[in-house]
């Protein structure tokens, strides 16, 4: 008797499994901007005479896994004391207003719920209300919210956007995002750095193909792999941007799902989305960088009506209807199996 | 010859992961539970200081108070040792409940004591420690019932023996008349507190 809106737990099984399939295309793209070319070029150039070039060794994908390691471990030491500190947040030791109490024992309320240590507790000085999370594990996060949050939601719809934040910490998002951003900026750096190369002395990068282009026996396969992979090398920012954003959309649909599953009051979440939504103005504290870590995002993108592919390709968040849409079709579900149940 | 190695190298690997899995939730569990004991003694401690607090202002509710502070001293009592005096403390603890609900709303009905600073933190405080309190219920009784699932599902049933697994008991509302009790709502902007917000521990199934 499965009605038309799934519950919390099997939303956030289907988001996992989504983010799974999308991290193993990552990978898998990523193995093949490598090896890949790695494979085709030593095919390629088999056949050529003794003294041309022969690709010998997976040098290529070597160096795609030395930088993207580097820039994965530069990113994973620095970020996220480098986004607090971007943001002008100040740290909550001891709570001095009733806001600030609040919001403290909110965010303790929810690591408990979490079953994870309490985040360190940090407040932005920016009037449109707005929160993320960061920090590189469950033991050494934090939760920062933005003044205008305080003011403008009630204490439910704050404990639901704490639990929000507690979904992306229990979930490790932080850790992923991070590491897929990383992966994307290697690509970049790769790229622009062969381009400087070729435009150089086109004799050290352009010596290889310009002297297969004399067609060896490689036979026509190899040579459409090759261009594809040379399209796929052009075309690589673009893809790993898109991969990496659907994986941050995915993430808060389950971040969502895991919020309610902390408070168990899906329909709080909701209001306090239709709330942040309604307040237009772009959060402005909190830089591009950090977007995929907010509750909302900070730009103030309006693609929140429909779920369109070239204006939501590059959003890092889901439209906001739809995530309201299916935290009341889990709140009616549980409104549903509680009145049964009375009844 | 090698088949039979490999296969068994596979069983034993399967035994030693369902193993520490079961030790692992079974841990989390008894953890869970401490937390709830925990916040439970939280709350004991911060009677007190609301009573008096409001002692003063509400002489002619004595009775109400009274009722606070038996219930309190009654569940303070009962040794927490463990899941075995989950049913005791439940009783106890749902009588504390409900007598301070029936405070709070005789507060409720003093604005000029609400209105003092010392109160308002104390409700605050009294809030989040209840939603501390069925916080802590509601992640136990998720982790019991993941360690009770994962203890009776085939195949890991098989090695629940071993691991010395048995069902916890899931945290209960002890008496009907808790249920009845109507939720009282602390929150800043009343007019706006979601009436549909479920009591956050988890029901017994019927």
């Amino acid at each position: 008797m499965s009605a038309a809106a799934p519950n919390l737990f099997q939303q956030q099984a289907a988001n996992r499994r989504r983010t799974t399939w999308l991290v193993i295309g990552f990978v898998l793209f990523f193995a093949w901007l490598g090896f890949g070319g790695d494979f085709i070029l030593a095919r390629y150039t088999a056949g050529a005479e003794p003294g041309a070039y022969h690709h010998t060794g997976p040098w290529i994908g070597i160096l795609v896994t030395v930088v993207a390691a580097i820039m994965a471990a530069y990113a994973y030491r620095t970020g996220p004391e480098k986004v607090m500190w971007a943001t002008g947040a100040r740290e909550i030791d001891t709570p001095r207003t009733d806001d600030e109490r609040q919001l403290v024992n909110v965010v303790e309320e929810m690591a408990i719920a979490a079953g994870l240590p309490r985040p360190r507790v940090w407040i932005v000085p920016d009037p449109d209300p707005n929160a993320f999370a960061t920090g590189r594990d469950p033991q050494h996060s934090h939760v920062a919210v933005t003044e205008g949050l305080l003011a403008k939601l009630n204490r439910d719809e704050l404990q639901a956007v704490v639990a929000h934040e507690m979904g992306h910490i229990k979930n490790f998002d932080v850790r992923l995002m991070t590491t897929l951003a990383a992966l994307v900026g290697a690509v970049l750096l790769i790229q622009d750095g062969v381009w400087r190369v070729l435009r150089g002395g086109p004799r050290l990068g352009g010596g290889g193909g310009g002297r297969g282009g004399k067609k060896s026996d490689a036979g026509p396969l190899i040579a459409l792999l090759l261009v594809v992979w040379v399209l796929s090398w052009l075309l690589a920012p673009l893809i790993t941007q898109l991969l990496a954003v659907s994986v941050s959309r995915k993430r808060e649909y389950l971040a969502d799902a895991m919020g309610a599953q902390f408070t168990r009051n899906p329909l709080a979440l909701a209001a306090a989305l239709e709330k942040i939504e309604h307040s237009h103005e772009p959060t402005l504290a909190i830089k591009r960088g950090a977007a995929h870590l907010c509750i909302a995002d900070p730009l103030g993108r309006r693609l929140t009506n429909r779920e369109g592919f070239l204006a939501d390709a590059f959003a890092t968040h889901p439209p906001m209807a739809m995530r309201i849409a299916r935290l009341k079709g889990m709140g009616y579900a549980q409104l549903k199996r509680e009145s049964g149940q009375t009844a | 010859m090698w088949v039979f190695l490999i296969v068994g190298v596979a069983v034993v690997l399967w035994v030693i992961v369902a193993y520490n899995g079961l030790i692992s939730l079974k841990n989390q569990t008894v953890n869970a539970f401490k937390q709830i004991d925990v916040q439970l003694k939280r709350r004991h401690d911060l009677i007190p200081n609301l009573v008096s607090a409001v002692k003063g202002a509400m002489d002619f509710e004595r009775g109400t108070l009274e009722a606070v502070i038996q219930a309190r001293n009654q569940a303070v009592q009962i040794p927490h040792s463990g899941p075995e005096n989950m049913k005791q403390i439940g009783k106890a603890e749902s009588a504390l409940t409900g007598a301070l609900s029936r405070l709070m709303v005789v507060v409720e009905q003093y604005p000029q004591l609400k209105a003092t600073a010392n109160v308002g933190q104390l409700q605050e405080e009294l809030t989040s420690t209840e939603n501390k309190i069925s916080f802590a219920r509601q992640l136990y009784n998720d982790t019991a019932t993941q360690y009770n699932t994962k203890q009776q599902q085939f195949p890991t049933n098989l090695v629940a023996g071993l691991a010395k697994a048995a069902p916890s008991d899931l945290w209960e509302i002890e008496d009907q008349g808790e249920r009845a009790v109507p939720k009282v709502d602390f929150s800043m902007n009343p007019q706006l507190a979601n009436p549909a917000a479920p009591p956050r521990i988890s029901k017994p199934q019927a």
